[in-house]
């Protein structure tokens, strides 16, 4: 009995191509879109979490000027941090693993005939240390070397890749503007990052050749302070704040002019948002499965009139209620589960081809394929199935009147 | 005598209830012997179809009592009535009733498929009720590809495809022109007298009653006479 039930399942599917067709193409949107909307924004969350563990966690960025609003802080001249406040930091706050300065400026790197725009920081070896940067060849800095502020240089990969060609960078030189410079190191790829850009394209030296030979002056940018994590960062960030003040001769009734960044919180609130994205996503692409839906629903319930007229026929002429019943819920099982495999696969492989050109990685989410199949499924059943148990409920000579 | 095959007793039919109720049967007795040929005539609107409808297990009687070969069918569930329908009743609708976009062979396979027949059977059983009819080369048509009298000899070979102990026509020939008529009630008397099938058919014509047995005369609902023919 099954097997007749589901011969004449398939039987008025092919029949009635075009409902059929319309009732699956209901359940392909509604699931296709789905999929491909949460998979992307998962995607989006993962990379911008990536960008933001690149940064460095357990790291705190402290800077001269409020960072508050848009521009705050650049357009009064605040006074930069002296190499004195480094070195006060590591002395007298505890769970501190690295202090690095920074002074930054752009130049141009030139080996042989070839030229790169980049920048150039200067900083010491605790700039690796905090950022948990590795290296792919030669060595950090020596204490001579920080101590002196002698022209060496650690390059990052894009730096080697472009200047060097293939040549083992380590032990030769290169001019940065007018200075020559020998490199002692390369830093291993860390790839590209959201915000950052290419976070290889990058020249480190120690910072007292680059205040001494190109900045000219004893400035500290922002400094970096490494956090050993089994310390409260919070806690940190407060005895930070409170030397700082200190140090900058800040009275009570005066606001910080410097600000401190705390590398965890900011990547909590940009996944926070980000997460809140994909929510929102998820919702838009949820009203486009309820709209599939819909569509579902509607096509079942216009051909009601028509099918009560079918059940009637059948029913009269030796067909059980449930039999009836039975080849209705074949009928909108197989074409509610196609349409969500076409849904699903066309999803998947819109994510495979869209995700790389958007620089996305892709993640499957095995628990929406599954939530946006059900989903799309059951209305499909339901409305395929209920009006039929209401028509088959009927008396034969009922049902063939209906209209 | 015998228990015939049919007996209606008292059979009342109301549609509708308070006071828009309409008492289409009032009271209806009809025996019916198998192997008979029945004609049922009367005006419009005097409860033929209804009549029909009931004895075909299509709908139920208000009151009264149905005996079917010597079940009360009255008492029967739906499922019951199914399967009496499936296994002794042949019905033809005044409106024919074929499934559209469905071609006359699958449209007279129907009723073998609810019974469970193989493929190969199904087949062979429909292709011999359409020889029967006349439209074996018409088997692989949709009804709207049919004319009207095409349609009612698919409707009948659907209704005796099974071999039916009774088979129910309720205006057969209604649509049809003369000729096509005669070749209609040509069938149903070869059926009736070789196949020995129960015949009960609705007719407004007395040249086609005149092929029948017995003619019963209904009149508002109830049964106004009953002739047994030469
Ligand atoms: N479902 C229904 N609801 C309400 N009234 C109905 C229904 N079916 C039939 N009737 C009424 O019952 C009466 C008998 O109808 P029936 O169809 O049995 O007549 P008939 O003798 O077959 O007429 P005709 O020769 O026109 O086919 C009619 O007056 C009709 O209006
Ligand atoms: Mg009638």
């Amino acid at each position: 009995m099954l097997g007749t039930t589901i011969l004449l399942a398939f039987r008025e599917i092919r029949r009635h191509l075009m409902r059929s067709f319309l009732t699956v193409l209901g359940v392909v949107i509604g699931v296709f879109s789905v999929i491909t909307m949460v998979t992307l924004g998962n995607g989006a969350t993962a990379s911008v979490r990536q960008s933001i563990s690149a940064l460095g966690s357990d790291m705190l960025q402290v800077r001269p000027g409020q960072s508050t609003g848009p521009g705050g802080g650049s357009g009064t001249a605040v006074a930069p941090f002296k190499l004195e406040d480094i070195a006060a930091i590591r002395s007298q706050i505890a769970g501190v693993v690295a202090v690095a300065g920074q002074a930054q400026v752009a130049a141009t790197a030139v080996r042989n005939a070839q030229n790169w725009s980049t920048s150039v920081t200067g900083s010491s070896n605790d700039f690796f240390v905090a950022q948990k940067l590795a290296f792919s060849a030669g060595r950090p800095f020596t204490p001579a070397e920080e101590q002196s502020g002698r022209s060496v240089c650690v390059i990052g990969s894009t730096i080697a890749r472009n200047l060097f060609q293939g040549v083992d960078p380590v032990g030769q030189a290169m001019r940065v503007r007018t200075i020559s410079c020998e490199v002692v190191g390369v830093l291993a790829e860390r790839g590209q990052s959201g915000f950052a850009g290419d976070q290889d394209d990058t020249v480190v030296m120690p910072i007292k050749a680059v205040q001494r030979r190109m900045t000219g002056n004893h400035d500290v940018r922002a400094i970096i302070v490494g956090v050993d994590p089994a310390f409260d960062s919070s806690a940190i960030k407060a005895s930070l704040v409170a030397l700082m003040r200190e140090r900058r001769r800040l009275t009570s009734t005066e606001a910080d002019d410097f600000s401190v960044l705390d590398s965890r919180q900011i990547s909590d609130t940009i996944a926070s948002t980000v997460g809140l994205l994909t929510v929102l996503v998820g919702a838009v692409a949820g009203i486009s499965l309820l709209v599939g839906g819909i569509g579902i629903m509607n096509i079942m319930l216009v051909s009601v009139t028509e099918r009560t007229r079918e059940i009637g026929v059948r029913l009269a002429i030796g067909a059980l209620g449930h039999e009836v019943l039975l080849q209705f819920l074949v009928e909108a099982v197989v074409l509610s589960c196609l349409g969500g495999l076409i849904g699903i696969v066309l999803a998947l492989v819109t994510c495979l081809i869209v995700a790389p050109l958007m620089g996305l990685p892709f993640l499957f989410d095995p628990s929406i394929n599954v939530l946006s199949f059900a989903f799309s499924a059951l209305i499909g059943v339901v409305f395929g199935y209920f009006p039929a148990r209401r028509a088959a409920a009927l008396n034969p000579i009922e049902a063939l009147r209906y209209d | 005598m015998a228990e015939p095959l049919i007996r209606l007793s008292g059979i009342t039919k109301t549609f509708g209830e308070g006071p828009a109720a309409f008492r289409a049967l009032r009271g209806v007795d009809l025996d019916v012997a198998e192997g008979d040929f029945v004609a049922i005539m009367g005006a419009s609107g005097s409860g033929k179809s209804t009549t029909m409808n009931i004895l075909g297990c299509l709908d139920t009687p208000t009151s009264g009592r149905f005996v079917f070969k010597g079940v009360e069918v009255q008492a029967l569930d739906r499922d019951q009535r199914a399967l009496l329908r499936r296994r002794y009743l042949g019905f033809v609708f005044q409106g024919f009733n074929l499934l559209a976009r469905t071609s006359a062979l699958e449209n007279v396979e129907l009723p073998l498929l609810y019974r469970g027949e193989s493929g190969a059977r199904r087949r062979a059983l429909a292709m011999a009720a359409l020889d029967k009819v006349g439209l074996v080369a018409w088997a692989h048509h949709a009804p709207n590809e049919l004319s009207g009298g095409q349609q009612q000899r698919v409707a009948i070979a659907r209704a005796i495809v099974t071999s039916p102990a009774v088979l129910l026509a309720d205006e057969p020939t209604g649509n049809l022109d003369s000729e096509r008529s005669l070749e209609i009630m040509a069938l149903l008397t070869e059926l009736n007298r070789e196949a020995g099938i129960t015949v009960l058919m609705v007719t407004h014509e007395p040249d086609m009653a005149a092929h029948a047995r017995t003619v019963v005369r209904f009149r508002d609902g109830l049964v106004e006479r009953i002739e047994v023919q030469g």
